[in-house]
């Protein structure tokens, strides 16, 4: 069964083309990875997604389905007046100190970490916070754009390993933007390749072959041409 | 003494309702619309008192139109809300200091909360708690939207709507606020003592306590002191609020020193 179906997506921002043409769509239960180049609109996608911008074409979600987001990035002060603890609570479904335990522990945190400051912690802690967050209000599918820097290799491999069990445990519909090529291999099941318009969709091994690599993300064919006229 | 308790009251309910939206204000970083807004009601206080009608109602009048000007560049422009304030309010405060009637312009800018009749005095403490109860009413979606606005969108909160209320209950504060300190110093009754708060402040609860707590300390003992020494209330507010700062900063410096 069909989550999303997109089609013929298309979105301008200040008056410039960025996403031109989208067509996928994501089946209740797998793993969609989003790949492409900086700049690709990746994150521009999940943001149509979730109704941040405006767009044309069509965006289907099925009936009734809930979503949680977690942002790429946010813009906090580490001396921000709020705790961990305090952030849950903000959640519209006030959530009760067990289960915001219960959902630490879903992404591997320990409990410890609620009486810290939310501007305090680690971009790797407050990732995971987020994704607890939004496991707050048991969303069908969760939509994760993965923070470019700030997080070294293990804390982001940790995080794939957590974002999965999430999906085998909770029944979890997961849409996230990736740039680690090995991660999508191992754990995607669908990728969608994007360079402001698709270049690819299907299973990881059908799509992610060498020639569509170089024509998504350019690179280094020019340079060995150059290289072999010597 | 008898004549001061009334106005040391509405000074306090003035002042926790200004520090109370301050704190929010700061959280969103946007410290210096209190004082465009304060600067917009300068020529609205003028033309009500050339006009022989009552100020607050100019005020409130000129107020509601910045806020929609606020939200409209805020949502439509590209002009960032630094440049609007740099440009278009302080040119308002030019027209205000130019139309309101010399003898009326020191307390427009400098406030005179000593002058309230019981009557105003009643409406000021039932505006302030109307507008203490709204602020805590919103204060979560207010909060979440000020962390991440996407993150409270994707939970189905209508961001720009909420920005919509926010301006609001700001501009009503600053209404309140302009009778008690003045046009000149009002963006300063909203912001010190949150500033100060958030000095000493790591919990959201602390910060909105303290920062109220602040306030009204300020209010209070600036009404005594300028009913005492037969002075404007407002800019001794204003001092005790800096030096509220300075101690803040002082903790601050300690509490990071031994952690």
């Amino acid at each position: 069964m069909n989550i999303l179906e997109v089609n013929a997506l298309n979105i301008d921002i200040a008056g410039s083309r960025v996403l031109d043409n989208i067509n996928f769509s994501v089946e209740k239960g797998e793993v969609l990875a989003v790949i492409g180049p900086n700049g690709a609109g990746k994150t521009v996608l999940l943001k149509a997604l979730i109704g941040l911008l405006k767009c044309s074409g069509s965006i289907k979600w099925a009936g009734g389905i809930k979503k949680g987001y977690v942002p790429q990035r946010m813009d906090i002060e580490t001396d921000v007046p709020l705790t961990v603890t305090e952030f849950f609570r903000l959640h519209e479904s006030a959530p009760s100190i067990n289960r915001i335990k219960e959902v630490l522990t879903f992404v591997h945190l320990d409990a410890r970490i609620l009486k810290s400051g939310f501007g305090e912690i680690s971009v790797g802690q407050r990732q995971r916070i987020l994704v607890a967050w939004s496991v707050l209000g048991n969303p069908d599918v969760l939509l994760f754009d993965e923070p470019t820097a700030d997080i070294d290799v293990a804390g982001q491999e940790s995080i794939y390993n957590m974002l999965y069990h999430l999906q085998k445990n909770l029944g979890l519909t997961i849409i996230l933007v990736s740039h680690d090529l090995n991660v999508v291999y191992r754990h995607a099941h669908t990728v969608l390749c994007l360079n402001r318009k698709n270049m690819c969709f299907g299973k990881p091994k059908d799509v992610l072959t060498p020639d569509q690599l170089l024509g998504l993300y350019g690179g280094d064919k020019a340079f060995f041409e150059h290289h072999h006229n010597h | 003494m008898h004549d001061l308790l009334l106005p040391v009251i509405v000074a306090a309910f003035v002042a926790a309702c200004a520090s109370l939206l301050g704190s929010f204000a700061i959280l969103k970083r946007m410290a210096l619309v209190g004082d465009a807004m304060s600067h917009v009601a300068l020529p609205g206080m003028g033309l009500a008192l050339l006009f022989k009608f009552n100020p607050y109602i100019g005020a409130v009048a000129f107020l509601l139109v910045a806020v929609v000007g606020i939200w409209i560049v805020q949502y439509r422009s590209a002009l960032s809300i630094d440049t609007i304030v740099g440009v278009f309010f302080t040119t308002s405060l030019a027209v205000g200091a130019l139309i309101t009637p010399d003898q009326d312009l020191l307390e427009a800018l400098f406030g005179n909360i000593a002058e309230l009749t019981v009557f105003e005095s009643a409406i000021s403490i039932i505006m302030s708690v109307v507008l203490i109860a709204a602020i805590i009413h919103i204060r979560k979606k207010l909060t979440l939207s000020m962390i991440s606005g996407e993150i409270a969108h994707s939970v189905g909160i209508n961001t720009s709507r909420l920005e919509f209320v926010f301006l609001l209950i700001f501009a009503l504060s600053v209404a309140l606020g302009i009778r008690f300190v003045g046009a000149l110093l009002m963006g300063s009754l909203v912001i010190i003592p949150a500033a100060s708060a958030k000095n000493i402040a790591k919990s959201l609860k602390t910060f909105l306590i303290w920062s109220v707590v602040f306030g009204v300390f300020a209010a209070t003992l600036g009404m005594w002191i300028a009913y005492s020494r037969k002075v404007a209330p407002g800019p001794v507010f204003i001092l005790i609020s800096a030096c509220l700062f300075a101690a803040s900063l002082v903790v601050r410096q300690v509490k990071k020193a031994a952690s």
